[in-house]
């Protein structure tokens, strides 16, 4: 059920914090899994590497870029406000987040090319 | 979340804000105009700084990724108990021997 307080800037920075990490926790053992395909030599990581040129992969990994990114500007909001005491600039300290993720995204498509 | 659970994932976050940081900068400068393993190696086999930051990198994901993962199971499923516990270690044993294979296997490769 959606309550008055599930409205708020917060909850929601709080919910997409908290389902970031969770996609983050799902993906991180596939990341290691391809990286240590190094240990059969580079061309077992080129093949890897290859799969993620596909347009699908490609896609998926700007989300996933994103998603860290996400997950770490907002984490940095629960640091501020739990050791700085920032609450009440919430709006501000949001807006801050969403550009660098915004950046993040934006300079990870535009160096894929 | 116990005080120790709790210290240990802000703990780790400050860290892993640095990290992710400097991951996600490395990301960027890296991909630009393609990325192939020799690039990816070049930079990383035989790299002792590399092997340092990321094996810190592997180990404070390891702590910090099961927390959060506790946190969540625990207020939006009924999982709680002894066996979410070891559940979550065991993920993080998982989380910490898959990251430091691979941080070793580009570091040696």
């Amino acid at each position: 059920m959606m309550r008055a307080s599930h409205r708020q800037r917060g909850f929601l920075a709080a919910m997409i914090h908290r389902l970031s990490g969770v996609a983050l926790a799902i993906f991180l053992p596939i990341h290691f899994l391809a990286l240590a395909s190094a240990l059969n030599g580079a061309a077992a990581l080129d093949s890897f590497l290859a799969v993620t040129r596909q347009p699908l992969v490609a896609f998926l990994e700007v989300v996933i870029v994103v998603t860290l990114a996400l997950h770490m500007t907002l984490g940095l909001r629960v640091l501020a406000i739990e050791l700085f005491d920032l609450r009440e600039k919430t709006l501000a300290v949001l807006s801050v987040c969403v550009a660098a993720v915004c950046a993040v995204g934006l300079l990870f498509i535009l160096n894929l090319g | 979340m116990s005080a120790l659970l709790f210290l240990a994932q802000r703990a780790t976050a400050v860290v892993l804000a640095f990290a992710v940081a400097v991951h996600l900068g490395t990301i960027l400068y890296a991909v630009r105009g393609g990325l192939t393993a020799a690039d990816i190696l070049a930079r990383t086999h035989g790299n002792l700084w590399f092997l340092i930051f990321y094996g810190l990198f592997v180990v404070a994901v390891a702590i910090h990724a099961p927390i959060g993962l506790r946190n969540v199971m625990r207020e939006w499923t009924r999982w709680r108990g002894r066996t979410l516990d070891i559940a979550l270690a065991l993920f993080a044993l998982l989380l910490l021997g898959l990251g430091l294979r691979a941080v070793i296997a580009v570091f040696v490769s």
